[in-house]
């Protein structure tokens, strides 16, 4: 089991969190005249990345705030942790 | 020695006796590991059920036999050796049903197509309902796969305790149990000696499999595909396939196209063997888990991916402390029975769980993936219309409503209901 550390609580065991997937591009700035392909990869196409891999976990059996982790997702090493609305990094682990 | 390795016996009760008088003298190899030629018909990237099922449907279809399989790690260690071997056909949209059809009747005959017993069991596969709405739910995919021509039938709870008495269909139980869906001819078959059964014939047929070879590149030039650079060398090929599961996503990357997957790992586990008790495979997607039990009398269980990405086959242990527990609920003379070991593969999970199969962006290059956490049951009718895209370059009609560009136009095949969770 993963034991993530939330910026506001401290670590705590993965079943208290969901999980949010990838951080994901900026919406697109024009949608209007967002092409299907460019929607589809939008809204489909994943990195999957096998390595160090940058996503997002919500702290739902907790303080319920979201923030971002970054992860070896081969590994399952957590090595940073991110405050989601400024990117500042809040914990390093080297 | 060598001339005394017979690689091309068929297994039958005549070949059995005539063995008998030889001693142990005759070895028959199964399978022998090649070195790759310079170049190929057709490449198939991944050794496992899908990409040797591809080739011996190349094979056996299409008249095409120069093939090389590349494996990157070794026959049968991969997802085909990891999974939990449930077979059935019941998906609720007409596209998938037809699909998982096709493949469940060519598991009828594979044994003797290949001449290698894959131990189909038709033991009849359930699906569990908890709730009024997932009755409703239930009884509508049952209606569908009526009207699709798939054999399935509703249970009631009575219904459902005369084929398992040691179900407990109490009302008070933690998980109540409404109903259930029954396919008759889903089952079981045995995973290894599909991976076993498709690697000799393949071995027969010619087809070089190639182990321990990793791929690093795909020679491009023009967008044209014309073979791939590994560790044992360039390798030259008129068409390149890739069903590599999980990695999908690095070959899409050497490719320079984008793919919708994403790798989870899957987890399974499975008990000390038991006499038997449990004929049926049971499947509830309420409690996120499934249960079976082996030939061998081990009660196997397996649960819904682990909710985050990841490549380690490794996964968290509260999905196996939730699936067990909610086993037990359903079957609680379980309780006493001890775990012998767990394990995880690495899925690739598409936006609608469905597959993809198809050409790519790449002329000649094709791509098979996406099946998720319930590829198995599929692996015969993967492989039969995998080689008929390979070999006409357009898809089969089976495969047609299962392209890439589906993402695009907006015509997913939304299975989550028949396939999220039941394998």
């Amino acid at each position: 089991m993963l034991l993530i550390e939330c910026i506001y609580c401290g670590e705590r065991d993965e079943t208290e969190f969901d999980y949010g997937g990838e951080i994901r591009d900026k919406r697109p700035v024009d949608p209007d005249n967002l092409s299907d392909i460019e929607w589809a990869d939008f809204i489909f196409s994943r990195k999957n990345i096998n390595g160090i891999h940058i996503e997002q976990w919500f702290h739902s059996g907790g303080c319920r705030q979201w923030f971002n982790i970054q992860r070896n997702t081969y590994t399952n090493e957590i090595t940073k942790v991110f405050n989601l609305k400024n990117q500042q990094i809040i914990r390093e682990k080297n | 020695m060598k001339n005394k390795l017979n690689t091309n016996n068929s297994y039958s009760l005549f070949s059995i006796i005539k063995g008998g008088f030889k001693k142990n003298s005759v070895l028959d190899i199964s399978m022998s590991n090649k070195t790759p030629k310079k170049s190929y018909d057709v490449l198939i990237i991944g050794g496992g059920g899908h990409g040797m099922a591809t080739a011996y449907y190349l094979a056996k279809n299409h008249g095409i036999t120069n093939i090389a399989v590349i494996e990157k790690g070794l026959i049968g260690r991969g997802n085909t050796g990891r999974n939990t071997q449930v077979v059935r056909s019941n998906y609720l949209w007409t596209e998938s049903s037809l699909l998982y059809e096709h493949s469940l009747k060519l598991w009828n005959n594979l044994s003797q197509d290949i001449n290698f017993n894959v131990m189909y069991t038709k033991r009849g596969v359930f699906s569990l309902a908890h709730s009024y709405q997932e009755a409703r739910d239930v009884a509508r995919r049952v209606t569908a796969n009526k009207l699709n021509g798939i054999d399935s039938i509703y249970l009631t709870p009575k219904e459902i305790k005369e084929y398992m008495p040691i179900i407990n269909i109490s009302s008070n139980a933690r998980y109540p149990i409404f109903g259930a869906s029954l396919q008759k001819r889903g089952g079981i078959v045995h995973h290894d000696a599909v991976a076993w059964g498709f690697a000799r014939r393949l071995n027969q047929i010619g087809v070089d499999i190639v182990q321990n070879c990793e791929v690093k590149n795909l020679i491009i030039k023009n967008n044209i595909i014309n073979g791939i650079t590994t560790d044992q060398g360039d390798i030259f090929a008129n068409k390149v396939a890739v069903a590599v599961a999980g990695s999908s996503t690095r070959f899409a990357e050497m490719g320079n196209f984008k793919l919708p997957i994403e790798s989870h790992p899957l987890q399974a586990w499975v008990s000390e063997p038991i006499k038997p008790i449990l004929n049926p495979v049971v499947m509830s997607n309420t409690v996120h888990a499934y249960i079976s039990q082996a030939e061998k009398g081990e009660l196997v269980i397996g649960a819904g991916i682990d909710k985050y990405i990841g490549y380690s086959q490794r996964g968290s242990f509260n999905v196996i402390e939730n699936a067990t527990s909610a086993i037990i609920e359903l079957f609680p003379c379980f309780s006493k029975v001890k775990l012998l070991r767990t394990w995880a593969g690495l899925v690739d999970v598409s936006p609608d769980a469905c597959p993809i199969i198809g050409q790519t962006s790449i002329r000649n290059l094709y791509i098979n993936c996406g099946w998720g956490t319930g590829g198995f049951k599929a692996t015969p009718g993967s492989g039969y219309v995998f080689a008929h895209t390979i070999a006409n370059d357009q898809p089969h009609i089976l495969n047609e409503p299962f392209t890439l560009d589906r993402f695009t136009s907006g015509k997913l095949i939304d299975e989550h209901g028949a396939a999220g969770v039941a394998h």
